[in-house]
Order: structure tokens, then sequence, then C-alpha cells
């Protein structure tokens, strides 16, 4: 059976500038199971914004498709909620505006009180309430605007939940009340959710799989790694599960070399799936105390 | 506090200019027309005429006070109060300008979203952009065959372009995350249009609109001095022919203060627009 959200053989390719032309990625195949919590590292500029734009719907590959629920994805739907890295509200709108906005799209037959409602509810969700709600977004914190953006994706309960670097600007504390915030929101629904970032600890403390993109060009999706730590997580007491550490190495080194190494390379026919990883230092069949396991399984 | 004990200083300022400044003109004026010095060729030719002469700053302030204690009288073609000449000219103004408005703001909507009519539609600005108002004139007359209805249609032709191009330029520069915000909430382009383009790009549009009033209230002063009949140009033509400088330097300070109201009036709409990013 396929996967809720399925990407085949995605490739994008720009012109270079020079008469030639830049391919970011080729033929990336990956699914999303419904309701889990994906996210995607990789460096700077390897094509992860690219790939978020597509599945929003907002740009269109060189070829390939992207299915969701059975449906191709052909243009931005209010199925797919997105979190832009820079927030995205609109500035003369104030804060309840920009979340009414959004809600009153999503529920046209809703009548004003309705919308009203249910914004502020989502906002009071993320901790915004009372006097804050009419302000205008310039006149808030970028923690506050992240909410805000953040509110006004949830409030529409997409299917799929597209976040890019949504906590980018924010500080250590912020962005920690936040990402709590957003577990909270996420675990009492049926979403999926696609998010990308460049923190290692923050991906672990989210993500069900991360998904590792080697440097562009020619990048690709190389490993998808299962987080084998339990939920419900907390950011003090992941700290001290056994696999955390072994995780943790395992993504550190994929960034700081692998990904180097694996770069560039064309990998010539076929679609490119990355290779399912499970670290588990807990299995009963593991002495304890061992090195950590790293099993790649290859379909 | 600082800022109001600026402003504070900046009106004494203000206020003692004026005052010297009313003072030195004062002052110049009796040098100007002491009539005994004059020979005889400048009293034969006239020019020892009071009334020629240059007024001295309280003449002109007496005429205010009379012109503007009763502004709407209405002695016959050439003899009409102030307030009505002006009402004249803003009437023609605002005529001119809404239906410039009408057309050049959907017009710059269309151009500012297509590049395709950006391409079309450029080289009939860049051509008809520079002309002179006044130069359609002749041509207006010509073919509308009425004067009031030609002075409105230059004023027409001058305050479309800034409105056009800024439109055009406002719309263009909206910002793509802003368009995909309405695009992820499937909102047509109806829709996209009025709940976010427009407010995107109003405090841009409103540029516009305000270079275009300014053009319009410097414009339809000379257009009414062509076309004749009624409006502060015409005053301003009239009173010269009269040889009353007292009222035509009155009508000039009118005319300043009058323009000053519509920059303000747009002014305050275009704040009302404006945001902060
Ligand atoms: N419109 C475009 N035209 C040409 N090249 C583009 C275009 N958009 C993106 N690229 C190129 O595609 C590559 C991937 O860009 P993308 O924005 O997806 O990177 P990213 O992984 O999101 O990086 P970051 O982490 O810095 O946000 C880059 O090399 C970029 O130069
Ligand atoms: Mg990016």
């Amino acid at each position: 059976m396929k996967p809720f959200l399925s990407v085949e053989n995605m490739t994008q390719r720009y012109p270079d500038g020079q008469g030639g032309e830049l391919t970011v990625f080729e033929d990336a195949t990956f699914g999303v199971e419904k309701g889990e919590f994906v996210v995607i590292l990789g460096h700077s500029g390897c094509g992860k914004s690219t790939i978020m734009n597509i599945l929003a719907g907002l740009s269109d590959p060189t070829s390939g498709v992207v299915i969701m629920d059975g449906t191709e994805v052909k243009g931005p739907s209010l199925d797919r909620g997105v979190v832009f890295q820079n927030y995205s509200l609109l500035p003369w709108l104030s804060t309840l505006k920009n979340v009414t906005f959004g809600v009153s799209a999503r529920h046209p037959e809703w009548s004003r009180a309705q919308v009203i409602e249910h914004s502020t509810k989502y906002l009071a969700m993320v901790g915004l309430e009372g006097d804050v709600i009419h302000r205008k977004p310039s006149q808030l914190s970028g923690g506050m605007r992240q909410r805000v953006s953040i509110a006004r994706a949830f409030a529409n309960h997409p299917k799929l939940l597209l976040l890019d670097e949504p906590f980018g600007a924010l500080d250590a504390l912020t962005r920690g009340t936040i990402q709590d915030e957003l577990l909270k929101i996420w675990s009492g629904t049926e979403q999926t959710v696609f998010m990308i970032t460049h923190d290692i600890d923050e991906a672990i403390l989210l993500a069900d799989r991360i998904l590792l993109m080697t440097n562009g060009p020619y990048a690709r999706v190389a490993e998808s790694v299962e987080i084998t730590i339990p939920r419900p997580r907390n950011r003090t007491e992941i700290i001290e599960h056994p696999n955390y550490y072994a995780i943790r190495n395992h993504l550190v080194t994929f960034l700081g070399k692998r990904s180097k190494e694996m770069a560039g390379q064309k990998t010539g026919e076929g679609s490119n799936r990355p290779t399912p990883v499970r670290i588990d230092t807990t299995e009963p069949e593991e002495p304890e105390n061992a090195p950590p396991a790293l099993r790649a399984v290859n379909e | 506090m600082p800022t109001s004990s600026l402003n504070f200083r900046a009106a004494i300022l203000s206020l003692t200019l004026l005052v010297v400044g009313l003072l030195i003109w004062e002052a110049a004026i009796p040098a100007q027309k002491a009539v005994g010095e004059l020979t005889e060729y400048e009293l034969l030719t006239g020019a020892g005429q009071p009334k020629a002469g240059v007024p001295p700053p309280s003449e002109v302030i007496a005429k205010a006070w009379e012109q503007l204690s009763n502004p709407f009288y209405d002695a016959g073609p050439n003899d009409k109060g102030i307030g009505i000449q002006i009402g004249y000219s803003i009437y023609r103004v605002l005529v001119g300008y809404a239906l410039a408005a009408v057309i050049a703001i959907p017009l710059g909507f269309l151009i500012g979203m297509s590049p395709l009519a950006y391409k079309a539609l450029n080289p009939f600005i860049q051509v008809l952009r520079p002309i002179s108002p006044l130069a359609w004139m002749p041509l207006a007359l010509f073919v509308i065959q009425d004067s009031e209805a030609s002075a409105i249609f230059v004023i027409f032709i001058c305050s479309i372009w800034p409105m056009l191009i800024n439109t055009a330029f406002g719309v263009a520069g909206v910002r793509e995350d802003w368009v995909n915000v309405a695009r992820t909430h499937e909102l047509n382009p109806l829709k996209t249009a009025f709940t976010v383009i427009l407010p995107a790009a109003a405090p841009t549009i409103l540029t516009g609109m305000r270079i275009s009033i300014g053009i319009a209230w410097l414009v339809i002063v000379a257009a009414e001095m062509l076309v004749g009949g009624t409006g502060i140009g015409y005053y301003v033509w009239n009173e010269w022919n009269n040889l009353d400088l007292t009222s035509v330097i009155f009508s000039i300070l009118m005319i300043g203060v009058v323009g000053m109201g519509l920059d303000a009036a747009l002014g305050f709409v275009q704040r009302a627009v404006s945001y902060a990013e």
C-alpha cells in the first residue's frame, strides 16, 4: 500500500545562469505515513526548501510526482498548511485577523463570531491571549510572530503540515516553549508533519523519522533514520535515553562527513530511495553497553 | 518631551521668520512708490499710479479679510467671491482626478500583474507621460468643444500617469510570500487582489495618488488661465488684467493653502493604509 504522502522520482533542475543546468536533486523518492512527524536535515542549499515548496504545491518539479491521499498534488491546497521560514504574516492585519484570514478561507460558511472564536482558541493554544492579539505583527517579537504563523496553520486542520525552519530565528528559550506547544498540538490530532530544520537536537526531540540529505548539486535523500526514543519526550530527559547519543552521533557524522563525501554523485538509473536506518541499543538481544548497532536495511 | 519642545521652538522660529519677512516687505514698499520723486515721464506713462505698484502686506491682509469674510458672493461673471472661484477649481480637479483614478488603478493592476501587459503598454506610457498636459488643450478644445470639459480632460491626463505607474510598480512589487499565503489558502484571483495585493500595494498607490493631486492642482491654474470663465486660475489672470496686484497676491496665497489642504488629505489616507513590516 502506498504511504499517505508519496514522492516519486522527483527531479528539480534550474538554469545555472551560464547557459547550462543545475540539478538540485534527481529522482528523489520517499514516503511519509499518516500521522507521522518527519524532519528533514541537510546543509544549506541542498534543496530542502525546494522540496517543501513542491510538496506545498507552490512550485512544480522539473519531473516527478507528489501523491497525497491518493491524489496528485497540483497547486496549493488548504489540505496542506504551510508555516513559512519567514513567518509570512500579512503586516497590515492584526494578529487575530491574520488567523481569521485563514480560518474564513477554510470555512467560508462560518459566521464571523464562529471564525473569531475558533481563531482566538488557537491563538490561546500557542500562548497568545488578551491585548496582544489586536496588535500588528510588527509590534510582536519574533517568537510571537512565529506562534501566530503556527496558529494560522494549525487552526485550519490541514492533513499535512509543512514547516520550513520554523524556529530558525528564535532564541533557545522561546524555541523550547514553541517546540513543546507544537508537540502538544500535534499529539492531539491526526495530522502529518513535514519539517525542515538545521538543529539536530530539535530534530531528535520532535521527529518519528529523520530524512538526511547529502549536499547538492545532485543532492539525495540518502537515509531515513528512525528515532527510537519513546514519546512523550522531554528535552531534559531524552538526553539520558541510551539511544540518544547513538542517534545523535550518527546524524552528526552524516552531516559533518558523509554528506560531503556523497555529494555530487550522479546515481544513474532508477529512483533514489533513502536507506532506512534503525539505531536501538535497548533491544533485548543486544548486550548492555554494547557499541551502538547500526543496521542498514536495504530494500 | 524633546520632540514637543522641538516643535515649539520650530513654531517660534517660523513665526519670527514670517513677521520679519512681512516687516521687510512692508518697509520696502513706500521707498518704491514715493510719488514725489518720479520724473515727469514716469508720471505720464503711469508708473506712479498707486495700483500698479506691489502692495504692502498690510493691504494684502486687509484684502484677505474682506474676501474671506464674504467668500461666496456672486456679482456677475467677472466678480465672484474667492470661495466660488476656488470651488470651481476644486470641482474640476476632483472630477478629472477621480476619472483618472478609476482608469489608472485597475489598469495599473493589470500592468503590475502581467508582464505581457507591461511590455505591451510601456511604450505608450513612455511617450504619453512626458507630454505637458497643456499641450493637449487645443486638441481637447477642438474634439470636446467645451472649455469646462477640456479643463477636466487636462486634469485627467496629467494625473493619470503617476497613479498608473505607482499602481503597477506597487502591484508588481508585492512580496511573493504574501501571494503564497493567498495561494495556500486557495483564494480566488479576485479575493487575492482585494485582500492581499491591494492592501500590500496601497502605500505605493497612495504615493502615486498624492503626486497626482499635487500635479493636478498645479495644472488647473494654468488651464483656467487658458480657458477662462471661472476658477482660481482665471481669477488670478483677471485681477492681473485689472492691475489689482493685491488680489493677485492674495489669490496666490490661497492657491498655496488649498494645495496644502489637498496634499494633507491624501497624506492622511496614506498614513491610514501604511503598515510596518
Ligand atoms: N529559482 C531558482 N533558480 C535557480 N536556482 C535556484 C532557485 N531556487 C533555488 N535554487 C537553487 O537550488 C538549491 C537549493 O535551494 P533551497 O532553497 O531548496 O535550499 P535549502 O536546502 O532550503 O537551503 P537553506 O537551508 O539555506 O534554506 C540552491 O543551490 C539554490 O541556489
Ligand atoms: Mg531553505
